[in-house]
This record gives structure tokens, sequence and C-alpha cells, in this order.
């Protein structure tokens, strides 16, 4: 992304009259812009599509394609939703001016257009751009591409709503120990590599890694995107987790390092998925029974000597090509009566 | 005394944000392209077009203004608000009107280009 800050922006100026045309390109010209033209909106969508523009400015009243198609099509385009676009125009009626700003236009400047005015709110809608990028960049950086995209779309609120989805713990075991006996920037390199393969596996299948702890991993199958098959997706991903992991096992093992291994415990169900916390400071998660009992199941892998639990009504879910063993009822804490447990067999991927 | 063609002090602006050089290239542009503006006009109440009828006022209306041709550019959005259908109804004098106020406007505006 380029930083507006570092050089001249550029604009592109659309109006079919070509003495409208050369005054506003001039005019942004003498104010240290790069600028390109356009006479209708068909050529300036074609424009905007090829090229990286910051700005746009634009016409209402031309031929082939007007300036209210064109903020049409911009609003319905991923790509260019985000463009700042300034509306120059001689429009009679306010109800006109008012149909462009509904229409997404940052702004509305009458012809002939004073250049001071122009300056001054091309300035601010540049600024806003390039906080929005910032900000873009940021959430890009924190949070995964689903959340961003989620928030991007609805908006930001606290709250959660209903989901019927599919949540996975997983750690590594032994981990504090390993930690304690190598130097802690083998640590962190470790638990790098550790967290890209876990995360390479879990949104390979559509899941979202809602929490990191430690070497602790939450995650989420079928929020805040519904998931269709939510169940197998994220079974299949602690498959591919537990070989990537034989895999980096065997780089290790080379390298003279001990193995690591992995407990992963899984359980599908109704959750609150929403943003917790404050306005200040939130975050994506899962709350529920079912969040619970996977937690208690992933703990439960110690116990059984297994890598991957799965609880009844994952096992339901799940196609017959995946391998389950049950291990009968567990009694855990927090829960009146034992729950079903079943283990899945880490090698039978396909 | 009818008023000036040209309101000075618009067109003075134009000059000093522009540049002076500029400005008098933009002068050539809008005498080079007025002219088919009006014969589109005339060509639109012809066919009847309301919609290019309005379009190409509209273009007048806001080129006019930029040079400070105020007078031309209030004729120019009386077409635009009142359509083709006011012109038919005034017989087509309003057409006739706006271009003399266009001849005016031109004289006005060469005058100043090589003043």
């Amino acid at each position: 992304m380029r930083d507006l800050r570092s050089g001249p922006a550029r604009l592109l100026v659309v109006d079919d009259n070509k003495v409208n045309r050369l005054l506003l390109t001039r005019s942004l010209e003498v104010q240290g812009h790069s600028v390109a033209s356009a006479e209708n909106g068909r050529v300036a969508l074609e424009m905007l599509r090829r090229e990286g523009f910051d700005l746009l400015l634009l016409d209402m009243e031309m031929p082939e394609m007007d300036g209210f198609q064109v903020l049409e099509q911009l609003g319905n385009d991923r790509q260019l939703r985000d463009l700042p676009v300034i509306v120059t125009s001689s429009l009679e009626g306010v109800e006109n001016v008012v149909r462009c700003i509904e229409l997404g236009a940052e702004d509305y400047l009458s012809k002939p257009v004073n250049p001071g005015l122009l300056k001054a709110r091309i300035g601010a809608s540049l600024e806003k751009k390039r906080l929005r990028d910032q900000q873009k960049e940021l959430m890009r950086r924190f949070a995964t591409p689903e959340v961003a995209q989620d928030l991007q779309t609805s908006g930001f609120s606290l709250g959660g709503k209903l989901v019927n989805a599919s949540v996975m713990f997983s750690d590594i075991r032994g981990f504090t120990s390993l930690a304690e006996s190598q130097p802690p920037e083998e640590t962190i390199e470790l638990l790098n590599t550790y967290y890209e393969l876990m995360f390479d596996a879990i949104s390979g299948h559509g899941g979202v890694v809602t929490l990191m702890m430690g070497d602790g991993l939450m995650s989420v199958f079928g929020a805040p995107v519904p998931l269709p098959d939510h169940g197998e997706s994220a079974v299949r991903a602690a498959q591919e987790m537990v070989e990537l992991i034989e895999l980096f096992n065997v780089e290790r093992d080379a390298a003279g390092k001990p193995s690591i291994r992995i407990g992963i415990g899984i359980a599908s169900g109704d959750m609150v998925a929403g943003y917790t916390g404050t306005n200040k400071r939130a975050t994506y998660t899962c709350i529920g029974d079912t969040v619970n009992l996977a937690a208690r199941l992933e703990s439960h892998t110690k116990i059984a000597q297994r890598v991957i639990l799965i609880d009844q009504t994952t096992r339901s879910v799940l196609s017959e090509r995946i391998a389950v063993e049950p291990l009968g009822p567990v009694p855990f804490k927090g829960k009146a009566a034992a729950v079903e447990v079943f283990s899945v067999d880490p090698g039978q991927k396909r | 005394m009818s008023t000036p063609a040209i309101d000075r002090a618009t067109f003075e602006a134009l000059k000093e944000t522009t540049g002076a050089q500029f400005a008098l290239e933009l002068v050539d542009t809008f005498l080079q392209e007025a002219p088919a503006m009006l014969d589109e006009l005339r060509r639109a109440l012809t066919a009847k077009d309301a919609d290019k009828f309005r379009r190409v006022a509209h273009s007048l209306k806001s080129n006019s203004n930029t040079f400070g041709a105020l007078t031309l550019g209030a004729m120019a959005r009386e077409l635009e608000l009142g359509g083709v259908s006011k012109v038919i109804e005034d017989g087509g004098q309003p057409l006739d009107a706006l271009a003399q106020e266009y001849s005016r406007v031109a004289t006005a505006l060469t005058e100043l280009r090589h003043a």
C-alpha cells in the first residue's frame, strides 16, 4: 500500500465536457496532484479497474454511463468500494445531491468549483482514505481475514448471536518443561513455526483462530462465516495438524531437537459467537457449553493417551472415511452426565 | 447599458487560479466547442430528445459560469430546467435568444483573449 503522504496523490477526473475536464485537471495539477481524466463513466470504470487511483472526481450528467450509475457500480465492487468519490457537478435539485451522498459519494462540490474548497475537500478525503487504509492494514495483521471482512461489512458492535459451529482446542504437550529447557529465542522460533503450520491447516479447512494463548489455540469452524460441514472440516483440519507436526518432527529430529506432540479436542453444537470485551478492546470469540466441552476434551487427550478427541455431535456428522474409536462415557468437571468421547485416528486422513 | 457579457471578476479569478496562459487556452477550447453545443441543442429539439437537450444545456450552463458568462449561463439553466417542451411551447424563441447571447459572449471573450 502506498503512503499518501510520501508523494502526490493520483486522481481521476471524469467529465464529458472538455472545458470542465481541462479546467478541473489543471486546478488539481496546480495543487500538486497527478491527474488522469476520462470522458464518461464507462471509460472511468475501465481505468479504475486497470490502474490504482486514490480519489475520483465525478461529474453526474454524462452520456453512455452517468455518475449515478458509476456510483452504483463502485458500491458493488469489492475492490473499488472504498475509493473516495467527490462529485463535482452543477446538478439542479437538492434531491440529486442527496442521492449522490446516499450512493456513497464522500462529498459534493458544485461547479464552477471553488479552488480553495476543492483543495480542502480533497485534502480531507485523502486523509480519511489514508486512515482507512491504515486501519485495514492493522486489521489484516491482528485479525483473521474472516473477522476483518465481517467487521468491514457489518461493522463493530459488542454482542453476539447464536450459531451452530465446531470449536477446536489444541496445544503442545509438555510445552512448559520444553520451554524451560531451551533458550528463549528458540522457544519463540518454535512457537512461530508451530503457529504457522497450525494456522495453515486450520484456515485451509475454513476455520478461524479466535484465541492464541502461549502454545494453546482456540479455533472455530462455522463462524463468523457459516460453514456447511463444520464438524468434518474441523476434524480434517485436526488430522492435517497432526500430519504437519509429524513432518516438523522429522526436521527437528535431524537437527537433534526433541519432538513435539500435540493434543486436540473438538466439540460441535450451538454457541454464542460475537465480539466481547469493551468498546476499546475487544475480541471475536465463542462461548457456551460446546466450547467448554472442547476444552475438556483437549485436556483429556493426556489421560486418554490419544491425539484427537471429539464429542458425540461431531462424531455423528463425520463421513465413514474417517476412522473413529469410541472410548465410552467420561465424567467431565462441570457436566451433570458423563459424556461419550471418541478418538479420531490421526493417520486415516483419506 | 445592458449587463456585460462576461463578468470580469469571475474571469480574472479564473486566470489567477489556473494561470493566464491556461485560461486563454481554455477560452479557445470553449469557443471551439460551444457552436457544436448550440447545434446539438437544435438537433435535440427537432428530435424531441429531452435527455440530450437537458444534458447539453447543463454543460453549456456550467461552461458559461466558468468564464463569467453569467447571462448565458442563466439562459442555459432555464433551458435545462424547462426542457424541450418549454422551448417548443415558446416556438423555439429561447434558442434564438441563446444564440444571440452566445455571439455577444464570443465577441467579449475574443476581445479578452487578445487584450
